[in-house]
């Protein structure tokens, strides 16, 4: 049943519902393609076999019975291992938190059990979600399916990777500063950050908290919708939770439409730093959104360009006091350096040995940057910096339902390339920084291979605050407008992976 | 605005509690120079009458009934915990010996 692999959510969904494939052969399907070639793409942390197999067979039971089940359910997914999740670990991809299993759910697993989805694993990340490639985290890089010397972006990495390798149909995502989207542009799939709110924060280990939002990520825009509309709505547990319904996602990906729509291109977010490639197919894009009825405009957005230092003051500042509850007391790693040491040397024992670089970097930067006297100049500052992006964005909306740019300014780049430079690594989110600033929702779809290393680009989508069911109704338009000019989906093109044994 | 050196580092990775040798503090602060320099006219973007934003979207007084919720038990609790005794975290000294 290797074709089982390569259907979207939504047909997997429709074959079990008319009993053509049970959900046990789906999830095995997925667990043996993990088998063989997780080896090579190391998307994975951890593999759940047994559970995924018994609620498979859950599924399979209940529609024997004739009970009435979820759409989704029988349809597995992988789970970022920053989202907790009880009977299996979660490290959040540091060494910090090695072997620790959370007493609790997060609230999107617990919406993902009701709807009896298989929860295929725990899938790898940059350390506490901290980068843009995946490297930073303990356990080891994932590789891009398209070329394994490569980054499969990040700090979602490996919920991306997993996709496109056709090793879960739906993985789960986390994005700060876009570790859904930028993942999603360099691997070939689909990636959503909904508006801040709209999907319940609860269980999700916290980086920075005004700013990370859970997601989908899948390999088509309705699968998307499918999995957004299972996560979303209001959770009491997440106090920045919104109110509001989650909306009709699934139907404005099936709406098929976009005459008329006014489609703004953001000045700010092309020409110098954009690889000449990723231009070209974004330029394409807009055609086709022209040549199917929707009014392309420019817009201009001035305060972008201070987007990126405006988050290097504000994520490292929230998250250095977020991490600050790893100090070896209540969970995770506890080392006690020799005699007999206080707590406080035991704790500076234990985040030093816990943590990597890359979150050291941080923690300090955000301690340097909320300290006594430089606190008005940085953090309050960079807050000051948030309130003229969310004016550039509202008068944008003006001019334009839906904003367009590329999701990210290259395409996936060598592993080691830029893990010695932060400030480059830093670099790869200048697109996607803008929409967590001001907690408007964003979608990154496949838009076709650059010319100059045949490598995935990503187009992004962004839409007001709560109006998420635009993203979905212009992506899926571009989407299937783009697969016809391909002759089937941007992932059929990928290479075959070389079957490494997992062995996890 | 102020330059970041290796005595700023080393204070505040003892803020900041993480332990660091010599020659991670003088990695540390040759990055974060960088990257501090990079970030550093943030401060002259916005004026005064800009207010600052804290939360994309707000809301406010969101609270819920006072009544007991679905809390992790005494033992959930303890579950992940390096070192435990008596229902209670166990930890090492908080005072020094002397």
């Amino acid at each position: 049943m290797a074709d089982l692999i390569h259907l979207s959510a939504d047909a997997l969904a429709q074959k079990l519902a008319a009993k053509e494939v049970s959900a046990v052969e789906a999830t095995q399907a997925y667990l043996d393609r993990i088998d063989a070639v997780d080896g090579a793409i190391n998307a994975f942390l951890h593999v759940n076999t047994e559970e995924a197999l018994l609620v498979a067979a859950e599924v399979d039971k209940a529609r024997a019975d004739g009970d009435a089940l979820h759409p989704l359910a029988g349809v597995p997914i992988a789970v970022k291992d920053l989202i907790v999740t009880r009977g299996q670990p979660t490290t959040a991809g540091s060494k910090i938190l090695e072997g620790w299993q959370s007493p609790y759910d997060a609230t999107v697993v617990k919406k993902l059990r009701a709807a009896k989805m298989p929860i295929l694993g725990k899938t790898n990340l940059d350390e506490f979600a901290m980068g843009s490639s995946t490297e930073h985290s303990a356990y080891g890089p994932t590789r891009n399916p398209w070329d394994l010397d490569r980054i499969p972006g990040g700090s979602g990495g490996g919920s991306a990777a997993a996709v496109a390798a056709f090793e879960a149909p739906l993985a789960l995502g986390t994005d700060t500063g876009g570790s859904i989207r930028q993942p999603g542009a360099v691997t070939g799939t689909v990636g959503v950050k909904p508006t801040y709110g709209g999907v319940s924060r609860y269980g999700a280990i916290a980086m920075a908290s005004s700013l990370d939002q859970i997601g989908p990520v899948s390999r088509t825009v309705l699968d998307s919708a499918l999995l957004h509309e299972v996560i979303g709505g209001h959770d009491p547990h997440d106090s920045t939770s919104l109110t509001d319904p989650v909306g009709a996602l699934v139907e404005a990906a099936r709406l098929g439409q976009v005459e008329g729509m006014r489609i703004g291109v953001i000045k700010e977010l092309q020409g110098e730093g954009y690889q000449a490639g990723v231009l070209t197919r974004f330029h394409e894009s807009l055609d086709l959104l022209r040549s199917a009825g929707a009014e392309i405009v420019e817009v201009s957005c001035p305060n972008f360009r201070y987007a990126l230092e405006a988050y290097y003051l504000i994520m490292p500042s929230e998250a250095s006091s977020n991490l600050a509850k790893y100090d070896g007391v209540r969970f995770g790693l506890r080392v006690v350096p020799d005699g007999a040491p206080t707590i406080e040397r035991v704790m500076g024992a234990t985040r030093a040995a816990g943590f990597g670089d890359e979150v050291k970097r941080r923690i300090i930067l955000g301690t340097y940057a909320l300290s006594a006297g430089y606190y008005d100049a940085y953090y309050g500052s960079a807050q000051k910096v948030r309130t003229l992006i969310q004016r550039d964005f509202a008068a944008a909306f003006e001019q334009a339902d839906v904003l367009i740019s590329p999701t990210a300014p290259t395409t996936a780049f060598k592993l080691g390339e830029k893990l010695d430079d932060p400030l480059a690594m830093y670099l790869n989110d200048v697109a996607t920084i803008p929409a967590n600033m001001a907690g408007v929702p964003g979608l990154s779809l496949p838009g076709g291979l650059a010319d100059e290393d045949g490598l995935p680009v990503g187009i992004q989508l962004l839409a007001p605050a709560r109006q998420d069911a635009r993203l979905y109704r212009v992506g899926a338009v571009l989407e299937s407008l783009l697969e016809e000019s391909w002759g089937g989906p941007l992932l059929a093109k990928a290479p075959a992976i070389p079957g490494i044994a997992g062995g996890k | 605005m102020a330059e970041i050196n290796r005595d700023d580092v080393a204070h505040l990775a003892k803020l900041a509690h993480i332990d660091m040798t010599d020659e991670e503090l003088d990695r540390m602060a040759g990055e974060l120079a960088v990257i501090v320099d990079s970030i550093k006219t943030v401060s002259e973007v916005a004026g005064d009458d800009v207010p600052a934003t804290s939360h994309p979207i707000p809301l406010s007084n969101v609270f819920r009934e006072d009544v007991v919720g679905d809390t992790l038990s005494n033992e959930e609790a303890l579950l992940g915990a390096p070192d435990n005794a008596d229902g209670r975290f166990k930890v090492p000294a908080i005072l020094d010996g002397e």
